[in-house]
């Protein structure tokens, strides 16, 4: 099984691998690209741990061949922040204690990020509808959605 | 650790010829979100996987008066959900898609793909059956058209032939004064299996109480889903009493055979198809009577926990 050559556009930069036929997105990110802030938590697409954005979508990155994502445009947790400010969502899990052990976070952040672009304004049951696919088991949540509503309200005002 | 080689599909007929010469070793791969479950598990071991992916076209989600709805193999579950003409039109349809998983895998998963796993739980199978979906089949000797029905022959088993994809499917459009609803149970509200599922259709005659047709489809609770004709033809032509739609509900109960497994037994199985063949039927009854139930208020009759 050669390696395949992969062109993807990962938070911004082209870049061009190598990889397994076999490999998921997931791997690919972690080993082949050395961008951990992505989790493996289930590898089956249960428990979130592994969102990226892929093509303006949120996706389980576990369940994504990395060849079928030839010339995509990936976002990852590592892309959100400048050096200098932290994303609205990052701030505002911060601010809210939206996190205790952080395995699944970066899973949660980039669901809602994925939430608010389609969704600016989501009522708190419809940021609750879009973390169903994402498993954490410290927070009861119950932060983790004040902490998406705080961050849209933020990012309305900015526009 | 299982390997296999990654075939990419330029178009149709590259997928096709590529499927017939690497025959039983290929499998045709779309979303891969139950393909790379089944190979980690060792279920499926291919050779090589023919990506069908990127095959332009084959996404489509359209819809006219004359045709109905038409989608493509590829259109993703999330585009099916957010479709503003499947909401109006194919209710039983959106909350099929909107029960389905959750939203990252809805992002990656295709109609298609829950066609040909075949699964007896598939969440968008029922409303599919009860629209008369008809399936688009291209292999090596051309096109067919089979109705859905016909399509699945067992759990994981559908009648497709070596070579063959399934490329859309086809759903009539809905007479006026049509009305539907699917309600999957399952233990959690989201990322879970359906215990057992129902999608029921009404259409009304103009007097605006008689049943001029109805459509039930089971999920879960036998090897295929299916359609239950029986409790059908109980409703069609009558007026839709309480104990008309009672006397339907106790007839999908009698026509399914389901299984005890870890999320229901089989005689637990029996009784939540009695009540949810009932509820969806009450609630396509009320739509196709006229009353307008926003698409939030779908989402929440859409999944019944069983905590």
């Amino acid at each position: 099984m050669n390696k395949q050559p992969l062109r993807l556009t990962i938070n911004g930069r082209e870049r061009q691998i190598l990889v397994a036929p076999y490999y998921s997105l997931l791997d690919t990110l972690r080993d082949e690209l050395q961008l951990t802030g992505t989790k493996k938590g289930c590898d089956e697409g249960d428990c979130g741990a592994c969102t990226v954005i892929l093509d303006g979508q949120p996706v389980t990155s576990c369940l994504v061949l990395a060849l079928s994502a030839q010339g995509s445009e990936v976002t990852t947790v590592e892309g959100l922040a400048t050096p200098e400010t932290l994303h609205p969502v990052q701030q505002a899990f911060i601010e809210r204690g939206g996190l205790q052990c952080g395995y699944c976070t970066q899973g949660l952040i980039m669901a809602a990020v994925g939430l608010l672009q389609d969704n600016p304004q989501p009522s708190a049951e419809e940021v609750k509808f879009a973390i169903g696919n994402n498993l954490c088991r410290c927070t009861g949540y119950t932060k983790v959605v004040e902490a998406i509503l705080l961050a849209a309200e933020r990012m309305a005002e900015v526009e | 650790m299982l390997r296999f080689d990654f075939l990419q599909a330029r178009n149709l007929r590259h997928a096709i010829s590529l499927l017939e010469r690497h025959g039983e070793e290929a499998r045709p791969v779309a979303g891969s979100t139950d393909f790379l479950v089944r190979w980690r598990q060792g279920f499926w071991r291919p050779a090589c996987v023919v990506n069908i992916k990127g095959i332009s076209g084959l996404g489509r989600i359209t819809y006219s008066p004359q045709n109905g709805l038409r989608l493509g193999a590829l259109a993703t579950v999330q585009a099916i959900e957010t479709n503003a003409q499947v909401r109006r039109r194919y209710q039983a349809l959106a909350t099929g898609a909107t029960s389905f998983a959750g939203v990252q895998v809805r992002n990656l998963a295709t109609v298609g793909g829950n066609v040909c796993n075949a699964s007896p739980a598939g969440d968008t199978l029922p409303a599919l059956l009860a629209f008369d979906a008809q399936c688009g089949i291209t292999g090596p000797d051309g096109a067919r058209i089979l109705p859905l029905t016909e399509f699945f022959q067992g759990p994981g088993r559908t009648a497709l032939q070596p070579g063959e994809l399934l490329t859309e499917l086809v759903l009539p459009p809905p007479p006026p004064r049509t009305g539907s609803l699917y309600i999957k149970h399952s233990p959690r509200g989201a990322m879970d299996i359906a215990t057992v599922g129902v999608a029921s259709v009404i259409t009304l005659e103009e007097d605006g109480v008689t049943c001029r047709d109805a459509r039930i489809a089971l999920g879960a609770v036998g090897p295929v889903p299916f359609r239950a004709a029986e409790a059908e033809s109980l409703l069609k032509g009558r007026e839709l009493s309480p104990d008309a739609l009672a006397q339907a509900a106790e007839a999908a109960r009698h026509a399914a055979t389901p299984i005890d497994d870890v999320r229901g037994t089989a005689a637990y199985r029996k009784d939540m198809v009695e009540a949810l063949t009932r509820r969806t039927l009450q609630h396509a009854l009320r739509m196709a009577g006229g009353r307008r139930v926003p698409f939030e208020e779908q989402r929440r009759l859409a999944v019944q926990t069983a905590f």
